[in-house]
């Protein structure tokens, strides 16, 4: 191809010139572009920032009047308008807490199973169904549980293990009093069959990334298939499991319906778990529409603050502790 | 089998370790079987419960009062339809736009990666303190509740589940396709729209339909913002019936009819959710070899 040195024609330049518009054109458009997706993106932040902020300026009364003792206060008594945090938080905590000892190694089966054990064409299908008990709105799950699981539960199971863990000594207090079939223990296992899809799925994904080499050479030494799993996946994953597993207990902290149909809503501390009591966000759905002191109402945002604060925190961990392990799967 | 292989079983701490490993295996079954099972209970107990409720009056006649025979679900149903309806609305561009410049903007820049950080942690944000963000901003203000208040609060809920997968989705678009574009002369707002979007269009709308089977079925956002409405009502502007709500009023009365309804309406909404789930995974897997 020749390139012409000759000055160039009236046409030529007039090609140029509207070409030399539609490319200052088009960088205008690219940087409106930029800047209008970026404001979405920011508006992500900004609903965040205002979660938090509106919170704050909804329980600054109740932390003015109660002060930082209102973590600690047991009491949580709209009769009298005093209020402290101590119920909910321990049935928040109490809860979920058990919910995870129940749902992690239920996960971990699950997972092992899918990544390990299923045949390839069941894979897919069996997968999908554990899934799908995460899509079971909550409120399901609250009335499966109050009106199926409950009562079985507590005609059933619960006097079982009053006759047998509630005798021992220590522990057996936890396992002592009424079997009414709902409460705390209720809650924790309604709440462990819905976060088991979240924690399951988050270790197939992270089991699937161990390296194939790593997982053939324990074959090759003879190794079973459980001391491969044991051993080599569970060690190379530990971070992605954690992860997962906290993932699962921020879910557990902030579910609201399913536990406001069983926990049994008693503001009361006890020291069984077949007692009824209260979690935050079961605090907040019974109470939050008929609150009618201004306290009542900014110390249901105290609690709001309390629930979202930790939640954060455990997610925020959750996230990490995931981010640190897609970065291994670069390096594989 | 052969005579090592046999000699091999006799060995005391072979047999130890493949005693193990069975157990291991075993649990690992059982396991998967009780979440079967209790995903089989759950879908049991509402089909049961709740077919006695399904029938043409569930869709014709709104929710009864107190004390009265019959009656259905209509202003639920509607007023559910409707507020998930406008969520979509509010929640599709707004996803769809952040996810965008997640993906274009966001490989090693600050503002996306604190934006990816954040989307992440409101996907699992408890459901009802962004309904009392709901409240605190636009109830206490506007003085009454209202189904746009509703739709504002499920909104809320949907935008992570879209960004998260519009920018996963976006990520999986070949370089050269976008380098072919650039090298014709396209400008990138135009790679971005018409290339890249457009390449992953299953897969976006796959975000769409669950988040749109995330919001279904939210009770907990809905309590203080679209509160119910014993009437049918199609005033946006008011407090609106809606199924989740009315579900949980239902179940929790003593009626005959509510709690029968209420079954009747926890069937219609589960299926529903389930049904937009197995779409959307089929739409995606469709689209998944590329």
């Amino acid at each position: 191809m020749q390139i012409s040195t000759a000055p160039m024609t009236a046409a030529e330049q007039a090609a140029m010139q509207s070409m030399l518009r539609t490319m200052r054109k088009q960088r205008i458009q690219d940087f409106f572009f930029h800047k209008t997706t970026m404001l979405f993106a920011l508006s992500v932040l900004a609903v965040l920032l205002g979660i938090i902020f509106s919170l704050m300026v909804g329980a600054w009364p109740a932390f003015k009047e109660f002060g930082p003792a209102f973590i600690t206060t047991v009491e949580w008594d709209p009769v009298n308008d005093q209020y402290g945090a101590m119920i909910a938080i321990v049935g928040t905590l109490a809860t979920s807490g058990i919910a995870l000892l129940i749902a992690f190694p239920v996960s971990f089966g699950i997972a092992l199973f899918l990544t390990e054990i299923c045949p390839a064409s069941l894979r897919r299908p069996l997968g999908t169904a554990v899934e799908l008990l995460a899509g079971i709105p909550s409120i399901i799950y609250g009335m499966w549980g109050l009106f199926v699981f409950a009562p079985l539960f507590g005609d059933y199971v619960q006097p079982l293990l009053k006759s047998t863990i509630g005798q021992l000594p220590l522990i057996g207090q936890f396992f002592s009093g009424p079997t009414m079939g709902i409460g705390i223990l209720t809650a924790a296992l309604i709440l462990a069959v819905m976060i088991i899809p979240f924690i399951s799925s988050v270790m197939r994904d992270v089991f699937e990334i161990v390296p194939a080499v790593l997982k053939e050479s324990a074959y090759g030494l003879g190794c079973t298939r459980w001391e491969v799993v044991r051993k080599i996946v569970l060690p190379y994953t530990k971070t992605g499991v954690v992860g997962g597993v906290m993932l699962g207990l921020g879910r557990a902290l902030g579910e609201t319906m399913a536990v406001t149909f069983v926990i049994g809503n008693a503001n009361k501390l006890s020291f069984s778990l077949f007692a009824a009591g209260n979690s935050i966000a079961s605090t907040l759905a019974n109470e939050f529409a008929e609150s009618d002191t201004a306290l009542h109402t900014s110390s249901l945002f105290a609690l709001a603050l309390i629930l979202f604060v930790i939640t954060f925190i455990v997610l925020s961990a959750a996230k990490l502790m995931l981010a640190g392990m897609s970065r291994k799967e670069g390096v594989k | 089998m052969s005579a090592t292989l046999e000699k091999a079983a006799m060995n005391p701490v072979y047999r130890k370790r493949l005693l193990t490993h069975r157990i291991g295996i075993a649990l690992s079954v059982a396991a998967m079987s009780v979440g079967l099972l209790v995903l089989a209970w759950i879908l049991i107990t509402l089909i049961i419960k709740g077919f006695g409720a399904l029938s043409i009056h569930m869709f014709t006649q709104t929710t009864p009062a107190p004390g009265s025979e019959g009656g259905g679900l209509l202003n639920a149903i509607v007023g559910s339809l409707l507020i998930v309806g406008l969520s979509t609305l509010i929640s599709t561009p707004i996803g769809i736009l952040a996810g965008i410049y997640l993906a274009e903007y966001g490989e090693e820049n600050k503002i996306a990666n604190i934006t990816r950080f954040v989307t992440d942690i409101m996907l699992s944000a408890p459901s009802i303190v962004i309904g009392m963000f709901v409240w605190a901003m636009y109830v206490a203000t506007a003085k009454h509740y209202s189904g746009y208040a509703g739709s504002v609060a499920l909104a809320l809920i949907a935008v992570p589940v879209v960004v998260r997968t519009t920018d996963n989705m976006l990520r999986l678009v070949p370089n050269s396709l976008l380098e072919a574009a650039f090298a014709l002369g396209a400008p990138r707002w135009k790679v971005a729209m018409m290339v890249r979007l457009r390449a992953v269009k299953a897969g976006v709308i796959t975000g769409v339909l669950l988040a749109v089977a995330r919001v279904s079925g939210e009770t907990a956002p809905l309590l203080f913002t679209a509160l119910n409405n014993q009437f049918f009502s199609a005033d946006m502007n008011a407090p609106m019936a809606n199924l989740p709500v009315v579900i949980y009023g239902f179940a929790m009365s003593p009626y005959d009819n509510w709690r029968e309804l209420a079954w009747g309406g926890a069937l219609l909404v589960t299926f529903s959710v389930l049904a937009l789930n197995i779409i959307s995974r089929t739409v995606f897997a469709q689209k998944a070899p590329n």
